[in-house]
This record gives C-alpha cells, sequence and structure tokens, in this order.
C-alpha cells in the first residue's frame, strides 16, 4: 500500500523509469564471454560433428547408390530405394532385427532384475560391501573382448568349467558343445553380456537408493507397511529416474551388440546369432556391400534415435 | 569525500525484472555502512554492482574518485567477503589470504609479513598451514575477512557474512568485525537481512525494499524517526505496533477503536500534511518499549493509556512481552516482520481478521503480574508516539 | 512391531518385529536373525563367486602348457591345473608378437584420454560457467554423439580412410574413438564445473584475478579429481574398443590388445586357449588395478553422468 509514496519521498523516480540503457563495455565484456565460451565448446561440438555427422550423411548417400567395392562396374549409379526393399525383401535384415529386439528384450529384463538385486544388497551396510562392489566393477571395466573370450572358453566343453561343473554335478548339458546350436549360443552370449553389463545396472540404481532418505522407511513402517510394501511403494517409484537411466543406456547397448557376438560366435551357427550390428559389419567388411550396408546404417541410427527419444520422454516428467 | 558512491544505479534484467531502481548511496571514508532489507529486496545485487561481479544498467558508481562501471573486479580495489565464504579448498589458510598479494606479484617476504600480521589479528596464527575443510565455521569467517584486510582496499564489501553462523558465534563475530573495521578504517559496505545486525554494527544504514531506499540514517535516527511505515516495522523487534486511527477535528488526539490517545505537542503543531489530514485517518504506531504496566506506577492520565485484553505474556527475564487485542485494525507491513516476531505473537494475525480485533505487543517490567485472560492497562509514552499516512505510508511531523 | 514388547529395541528392530514375548521371542528372534543374515552372505558368495571365478578359471587355463591345453579339462586335470607353467605368457610375446598391440592400445587410448580430456574440459566449463548462446542444445547434441551406433559409423569411415590412406594405421583411431570418449569426458566435466561454487571464481576476480587466471589458478586445482575421474572412465572406454579397430586394422603388428587376442586362436590348428588366456589376464590386470585404485571416483563419476 505504501510502495509508490515511500518510493517518491527517498528518491526521483524519473531516472529509472527511463528504458534501461547497457553501458557499452559491459555489453562489450559479456559479448567478450559469449564468444570465449564458443570457442571453447567448438572444438568438441566440430570435433563430433565431424565423426558422426559425417558418416551419417555419407551412408544416407550410399544407401541410394550402388556403392560396392567388389563390383567396380556399377560404381555408385543411383539405385533408388532398392537397397532400403533390400531391407525387407532379404532374410538376412528381416532375421537379425527379430534376434536383435528379443535379445535386448531378454538383456534388459534379466539386467535389471539381477541388477536391482545386487544394488539391493550393496545398500546395505556390511563388513565387505566394498570388496564386492569392486569385485563386480572389473567385469564392467574389461574390454568385451575379455568377458567374450573368458566365457567362450567358459562354454568349451574341452577348456571351460560349465562342462566340468555340470559333468561333475552329473547334470544334464554336460558334453554339449554350447556355441554349436542356436539356442545354446544364444545362453552363452547372453551370460557373457549380463556378466559384463548387470555390474552398470547395479552401480546407477545404488545410487539411485543411496539418494532415497533413510527415514521415510521408518515412516512407513510405524504406518504399518510390509518390507515388500516399502519396497513396492516407495522404493520402486523414487527408483525410477535412476531405473529408466539404466534402461536407457542397456536399451541402446544391447541394441546395437557387436563384439560378443562377433567373438563368440560370429554370428554362427549359420547366421543364427546375426545382430543388426553384426549385419552391418557383414555388409560393410566382409561383402563391402556399403549401399546396402548404409540403408542398414541409417535403419540403426534411425531406430536408435527412437529408442532415445521414447526413453527421454519417459524421464522428463520424472525430474 | 565519498570513497564509495552510488549515483541513480539501477539493474533491470534482461526478463525485466528491475532489482535495484535508482540507488543513490554514499559511504564516507572509514564509514560502517549497512545495507538491510527483507530477502530479494535487491540489496545484494547492488553489493554486487560495486564488487563489478554484475554489470549496471544505469548509474554511476565510483570508487575514490575514479568512476568503476567498466572496470573489471580485478581493478576497483575493493574486497569483499562472501556469504559461503568462498575459500579456495585447494588452498592453506595462508595461501588463500596471500592470494590477492600473490597475483599482484608482492616480494614475497612481504607477504609473509602481510598474512602473519593479518592472522594476528584475527587470532589465525596457529591455522596458517590448515586447510579450508579442516577449520569451523567460524575460523572459516575469519580467513574470508583475512583476505579481505591484506589487501588494504579502498573499501570492504560484505556479503551476509554471518548468516552461516550459529547464533552465538554470530554476536560474537559481530563484534570483532565491527573492531576490525574501526581499527583498519576502511569504508565498508556490508549486506544483511538481519536489522540487529545492522543496528549494532552500522555507523549509518539503507533500507531497501524492492529495489528502492527508503531510508538511510544512522540506526539511533532510524530507530527514533522512521520515515515511513515500513522501514518504522522493519526496524526494531518486537515489531511497532501499528494501527488505524482517526484524527479528532480539533486534531489534538486521535481514536484507536473505541479508545483515544493524546498527541504530543509537537504534532499538534500546526504542519500541513496534519491540517489536510483532519478527520481523517492516520496510522498510529506505538513501540513495545512505549507501553508500560499501568499498575505499576501512579495515576494514569486520561488519553494516555490504552487497554487491551491480555492473550499470552512471555517472560524473558529482564522483561515481559505482553500479547494483547485492541477493538481497532492493525496495519499490516509485508515483508517487514520478522521471524523472531511472528513467532513470539503466538496469534497470528490471521486469525483475528474481520473479528475487528488487532493483535499488539508490549514490552514491560518483569515485575509485571499481568495474565494472560484479563484486561490490562498500559501507559503509553506519547512524546514518542509515531504518525503516518496511511495513503502514502510516510511519516507525518514537523520538520526536524 | 506389535507384540515385540519385550524384545531389545536393537533385536527387534533388526528382525522387523516378532511375535510372542519374552526369552521365547529372543529366542527366535535370534535364529531368524541368523537363517537371514546366512542367507544374505550365501547370496554375496555367490555374486562374488560368479563376478571372480571365471577370472580364476582363465588365470588357471593361462598358467597350463599347451600339451595339458591339448587334452582338455577333466580327469587331474580339474580346479586346479596339474602343472604351473608359464610357457604360455611367453609364448605370447615371442610367438604371438602381444607387446606391440598392447602398445598400440596405450598410444590410441592414451592420446584419445588426453585429447578428451582437454576439449572436454574447455566444452565442459564453457557449457556449464558461460552465456554460451543454445547450450541446451549443443549438450543435447553431444550427448546424442555418444549414443550414435559404431556400426554405423564403420562404413562411411572405411570408405573415407581408404581414400585417404588411413588405413591399418592406428593414429586415426585416436580421433575415431572421440566419439566414445569426448561425450563422456564433456558431461563429466560440465557437471562438475558446475558443482564448483561460482563465488570461488567471483573471489577470485574481486582479489584481482583475470578470468583466465580464475580458471588456472582456481577452477582447474579445484576440478582435479573431476578431471582424473573423466579421464580414468575415457581410458576404459577407449581400451576397450573392439568394433572400430577390427574394421580398420589389417597387419597383425598394428592391431590393438582386444584385436590381437581374437587372432590368437584363428592363427593354430588347434585353440591355444592357454595363450588366448594368458593374454586375457594380461590385459585384464591394468584394468583391474585401475578399478581397485580408482573404485570410488570410477563410481561417482559412472553415476555423477547418470543421475543429473
Amino acid at each position: 500500500m505504501t510502495e509508490a509514496g515511500a518510493a517518491g519521498a527517498v528518491t526521483a523516480p524519473a531516472r529509472w523509469l527511463r528504458p534501461a540503457r547497457r553501458s557499452g563495455a559491459a555489453d562489450a565484456g559479456h559479448r567478450a564471454e559469449r564468444r570465449l565460451g564458443w570457442a571453447m565448446v567448438a572444438p568438441t561440438v566440430i570435433l563430433l560433428a565431424l565423426i558422426t555427422a559425417f558418416p551419417l550423411v555419407y551412408n544416407l548417400w550410399n544407401s541410394f547408390h550402388h556403392v560396392n567395392l567388389a563390383n567396380a562396374a556399377q560404381a555408385q549409379s543411383f539405385a533408388g530405394t532398392s537397397n532400403y526393399r533390400a531391407l525387407v525383401t532379404t532374410p538376412g535384415f528381416v532375421g537379425a532385427l527379430t534376434r536383435t529386439v528379443g535379445f535386448t528384450a531378454v538383456t534388459i529384463v534379466v539386467d535389471t532384475v539381477v541388477g536391482l538385486g545386487l544394488a539391493l544388497m550393496l545398500n546395505r551396510a556390511f563388513p565387505g560391501r566394498g570388496v564386492l562392489r569392486a569385485a563386480i566393477l572389473v567385469p564392467w571395466a574389461v574390454p568385451t573382448v575379455v568377458s567374450a573370450s573368458l566365457w567362450k572358453t567358459m562354454f568349451d566343453p574341452r577348456a571351460g568349467f560349465v562342462d566340468y561343473l555340470l559333468n561333475a554335478a552329473h547334470l544334464p548339458g554336460a558334453h554339449v558343445t554350447w556355441l554349436a546350436g542356436q539356442w545354446t549360443s544364444w545362453a552363452a552370449i547372453v551370460t557373457a553380456d549380463a556378466w559384463k553389463n548387470i555390474p552398470f545396472v547395479a552401480i546407477i540404481l545404488l545410487a539411485g537408493l543411496q539418494v532415497i532418505p533413510r527415514d521415510i522407511y521408518e515412516a512407513a513402517r510405524i504406518d504399518g507397511a510390509s518390507t515388500w510394501q516399502a519396497f513396492r511403494r516407495l522404493t520402486l517409484p523414487l527408483l525410477k529416474p535412476a531405473l529408466l537411466v539404466a534402461l536407457i543406456f542397456r536399451t541402446l547397448q544391447a541394441f546395437l551388440v557387436f563384439d560378443v557376438i562377433y567373438i563368440m560366435t560370429g554370428g554362427g551357427p549359420g547366421s543364427t546369432t546375426e545382430t543388426l550390428s553384426y549385419l552391418n559389419w557383414h555388409a560393410f567388411l566382409v561383402d563391402t556391400d556399403f549401399g546396402y550396408g548404409g540403408a542398414v546404417s541409417v535403419s540403426l541410427v534411425v531406430i536408435s534415435l527412437v529408442i532415445a527419444g521414447l526413453y527421454v520422454r519417459l524421464l522428463r516428467p520424472a525430474t | 569525500m565519498a570513497t564509495v558512491s552510488m549515483e541513480q544505479v539501477s539493474k533491470v534484467y534482461p526478463n525485466g525484472t528491475r532489482a535495484v531502481s535508482g540507488l543513490t548511496l554514499d559511504i564516507a571514508e572509514g564509514e560502517f555502512m549497512v545495507l538491510v532489507g527483507p530477502s530479494g529486496c535487491g540489496k545484494t545485487t547492488a553489493l554486487r554492482m560495486v564488487a563489478g561481479l554484475e554489470d549496471i544498467s544505469s548509474g554511476t558508481i565510483r570508487v575514490g574518485d575514479k568512476v568503476v562501471n567498466d572496470l573489471s573486479p580485478k581493478d576497483r580495489d575493493i574486497a569483499m567477503v562472501f556469504q559461503n565464504y568462498a575459500l579456495y579448498p585447494h588452498m592453506t589458510v595462508a595461501e588463500n589470504i596471500a592470494f590477492a598479494l600473490t597475483l599482484r606479484k608482492m616480494a614475497k617476504e612481504d607477504v609473509r609479513a602481510k598474512v602473519d600480521e593479518a592472522a594476528r589479528i584475527l587470532g589465525l596464527t596457529e591455522y596458517l598451514a590448515s586447510k579450508p575443510g579442516q577449520l569451523s565455521g567460524g575460523q572459516r569467517q575469519r580467513v574470508a575477512m583475512g583476505r579481505a584486510i591484506v589487501r588494504e582496499p579502498a573499501a570492504f564489501l560484505m556479503d551476509e557474512p554471518l548468516s552461516n553462523l550459529d547464533a552465538k558465534l554470530r554476536v560474537q563475530m559481530r563484534a570483532e568485525i565491527s573492531r576490525v573495521q574501526r581499527r583498519l578504517g576502511v569504508a565498508t559496505l556490508y549486506v544483511t537481512h538481519d536489522q540487529t545486525e545492522a543496528m549494532t554494527m552500522g555507523d549509518r544504514v539503507a533500507v531497501l525494499r524492492a529495489g528502492i531506499l527508503h531510508q538511510c540514517d544512522p540506526p539511533q535516527v532510524l530507530y527514533d524517526r522512521p520515515d515511513n511505515l515500513f522501514v518504522a516495522a522493519f526496524i526494531g523487534s518486537p515489531s511497532m505496533n501499528l494501527y488505524e486511527a482517526v484524527l479528532s477535528p480539533d486534531a489534538t488526539s486521535v481514536r484507536i477503536g473505541s479508545q483515544a490517545l493524546r498527541l504530543p505537542a509537537h504534532l499538534q503543531a500546526p504542519s500541513p500534511e496534519l491540517a489536510a489530514r483532519r478527520d481523517g485517518k492516520v496510522v498510529v504506531g506505538v513501540r513495545p518499549e512505549e507501553l508500560s504496566d499501568a499498575a505499576l506506577g501512579g495515576p494514569v492520565e486520561d488519553g494516555k493509556s490504552l487497554v487491551g485484553a491480555v492473550e499470552l505474556v512471555e517472560a524473558l527475564g529482564s522483561e515481559k512481552l505482553v500479547h494483547f487485542t485492541l477493538d481497532a485494525t492493525r496495519v499490516q507491513e509485508e515483508g517487514a516482520t520478522f521471524a523472531g516476531a511472528a513467532d513470539a505473537e503466538g496469534l497470528s494475525q490471521g486469525d483475528l481478521a474481520g473479528s475487528g480485533m488487532a493483535l499488539g505487543v508490549a514490552r514491560v517490567d518483569p515485575r509485571s503480574a499481568i495474565r494472560p485472560g484479563r484486561q490490562a492497562s498500559f501507559v503509553v509514552d506519547i512524546d514518542k508516539l509515531h504518525l503516518f499516512d496511511p495513503d502514502t505510508g510516510n511519516a507525518i511531523r514537523p520538520p526536524r | 512391531m506389535s507384540g515385540a514388547g519385550a524384545v531389545p529395541a536393537a533385536v527387534a528392530e533388526e528382525v522387523g518385529g516378532a511375535p510372542g514375548a519374552g526369552g521365547t521371542a529372543r529366542a527366535r528372534a535370534r535364529r531368524r536373525l541368523d537363517w537371514r543374515q546366512l542367507a544374505f552372505y550365501l547370496g554375496v558368495l555367490i555374486v562374488l563367486a560368479v563376478a571372480l571365478f571365471p577370472f580364476y578359471w582363465i588365470l588357471r587355463t593361462s598358467l597350463e602348457s599347451s600339451a595339458e591345453v591339448a587334452q582338455g579339462v577333466g580327469g587331474p586335470n580339474g580346479l586346479l591345473p596339474p602343472h604351473l607353467s608359464l610357457s604360455a605368457y611367453v609364448d605370447d610375446f615371442t610367438q604371438q608378437h602381444f607387446l606391440g598391440p598392447l602398445v598400440n592400445s596405450a598410444i590410441v587410448s592414451l592420446a584419445a584420454t588426453v585429447v578428451s580430456v582437454i576439449f572436454g574440459s574447455l566444452a565442459g566449463y564453457a557449457l556449464a560457467r558461460l552465456p554460451v548462446r543454445g547450450s541446451g542444445p549443443i549438450l543435447g547434441f553431444i550427448l546424442l554423439a555418444g549414443f550414435f551406433p559404431v556400426l554405423a559409423m564403420v562404413g562411411p569411415l572405411f570408405l573415407l580412410y581408404r581414400k585417404l590412406g588411413f588405413l591399418d594405421s592406428i593414429y586415426p583411431l585416436i580421433l575415431t574413438y572421440l566419439v566414445y570418449t569426448l561425450p563422456l569426458a564433456t558431461w563429466l566435466l560440465k557437471n562438475f564445473f558446475a558443482q564448483i561454487p561460482k563465488e570461488l571464481e567471483e573471489a577470485a576476480l574481486v582479489d584481482g584475478a583475470t578470468r583466465l587466471q580464475a580458471l588456472w589458478r582456481i577452477v582447474v586445482p579445484v576440478a582435479v579429481p573431476g578431471v582424473f575421474t573423466a579421464a580414468i572412465l575415457s581410458f576404459i572406454l577407449a581400451w576397450n574398443d573392439f568394433a572400430f579397430a577390427v574394421s580398420f586394422l589389417q597387419t597383425p603388428s598394428k592391431f590393438t590388445a582386444p584385436v590381437s587376442i581374437v587372432n590368437f586362436g584363428q592363427s593354430a590348428f588347434q585353440v591355444f586357449y592357454n595363450r588366448i588366456d594368458a593374454a586375457v589376464v594380461i590385459i585384464t590386470i591394468p584394468i583391474a588395478l585401475l578399478v581397485l585404485a580408482a573404485q570410488r571416483r570410477i563410481v561417482s563419476g559412472l553415476t555423477a553422468g547418470a543421475l543429473k
């Protein structure tokens, strides 16, 4: 009620009713800072643009042309949409897509369930917690080559302990050449992939658990919630942001799975473990068909973007 | 000559928010100037503009006789103490204090001597080799002070430096900062939201609200002669009791609800404002300490007392705070009441809205036998009554 | 919690409430406590075994001689090898020439790490502190680049490197690996710089520092832990690459360590698991040491990047 009058009593308002005028030098300082900012960001943006946008554009161009190093006669002629039509008409792509989606689904379920269990375990204070955390970090940190080679050895009936243990326990599955069958190969691949990647999920979820205040559990107990109810009604909803972050990373990584396939099965037996990334690699480096490969790449990029977009959508209201 | 002067300084953010409006303030040599106001009033923005951490939208800032508008902070010859101290965590206490000097490439021995001297003044000598992380809040505060004083700057700027300390330490550091400032005689601009700090530390106190300077005077003047309702309500704890009242036709008394108070002679003196107000509404202000328990004194003169229904009595040992209600309308100054006062009231004014009752507080002698649930009569020191214009909020009083 | 009246609060709390009263409740509580604890520790042991036993097995196999590997697992050749032999390790360096690939991997990974940390620091600082126009979309692009399908880059880069004569050289890999390391480093460091109180820099400016002095003398030293974290994670990512290396490198002496390992088995009539596994041990040791030494940093880096 007194604002206008009080102001009038103290200072003449004329000066500050005029539009604000920036002092020239301060403005220049601001501009200099903005320029400095750009200069600092530029190397990163330019480098990343070069190594991602260039392949994307090149792939797009290739995918509408005949580009096969083994077939120089056709060199670079316009192919229309034939490369894209080949995606749906040849069994390779559709089969790989199906297998990739299946692998992704199984992997993220296994990773999430086991990873959550591990995170809950690590969230408890017990002697040896540090050791356990370090122990699970090592599988995550080693190259996929290591985890894949290691599990390839494990599943080899001559050199691995899988066979040795099953045999010693008189269980079925002994003397099976795991990597020679379709489903047994997938079992081996999923095992190797889960062994390497579950720790990542567990560490992310553990961080999510650690930001949940402890006292709400005490409040829930006084409110009469059982352990399961507290988990279901408090832990899971509060863990949602961390879960989504872990899922984004794992879904995209699983969808683009390559190293473990290349090393353990080479897409075999036959092409029964061929995934999209492996198919793409095969198209590029073995068939040297960069037109078809380009079309596969473009679809990989599009699907990845869709997955990332979906998750970002999901994540936004949560945070 | 002023050491720091701000002339019609304004700050408008790109989004149109006007943080500071036409602020004019001169800090004399060696003066301790406190800038006080509720949070969000623009006081920190004003300080940061002096420091050079914030662009000035319009106006002029001088340090010494140099216009510093376009100078970067390092060229302004000012030192600053931050709210969170902003100690460099990777440097020892000695390195923190010495940082500004080493930037100036001062000789090592001189730096050493100055750091030792500052540490001695602040009692930090034994902590010189520690890192800030190992220190307590009060010690960190001292290091931040040390960093400022070794500079021997033209002015100190302090941004709520005590707000992160506990109550006891705050009182102690308050005295210490005042002591150091007086000893060094460096002009200081000190920002706080705490009116106790403002009153106890400042040579002069500038009261800011919504980017506008409301009054700038020595603490006692601010307390005795507030220029407007905001300052009246903001300075003093518990806050001044402010009631809507009606001036009598002969302008010798005011009616608060059903009770009348006689005006002191100096307010009766013909003044154009008062004359214009005849039969009109005014706001009457009575500080809690200007009310006393009538039962402890002699006979009460007519028109020099107020009777209220006692709601709550708080015994503080040296005094008692009596919360009472009157059949009048209390004037609320937004943003001018303090946590302390509001808590102590126990009853919120909201409970009484529409009931035609107004809360009041009296600070009475501890021997008073006033009890809750009864009526009590308070003697009013009418010589210290304050009158305000309810429309402009300005004080109504004869010119000094 | 009802009915736990006589149970000492501490026990009752751990058990989550035990029915009954007095001594029997306490005894039951004790028994149930033991059972739960036991199950929990059994779980911990299983996790430890699953995480670590494969490494033991690899170590075991790497210490077998080629003749023992040829016999396969079984009989006396069980959980423990009958004889310890370092021949696989010797073979790795003498016959498989594993040292070259190790050095190649080290060069490429370190170079990519250094470049990422430098450019990532600059970009991260600018994005956290300076008024960069369009910083939101820029950050989004950087993150998206980190999710770019690696195999979708292999074809075009292969053609480009082929044209430029870059194939079969490790140096172009440094540039290529930035797609792994640079988004991560930038993101981590941006978060880290954003956490450093702005007042620290302002204090330095008031103390008489220039903007660059404030950056160099205050921000950088305070940011060392963050830079270190970004460097470790970048190094791990670069060191672990397989897809690019296997696509662009052709001569065994130019291989990085991961590609080299995969080719060990293929070059012989017999699968020399001992040699593969010895190489796996060699390549795992530095990573394991890094993890043990910098466990906290790695975890904080992973989660800071994930939960912001």
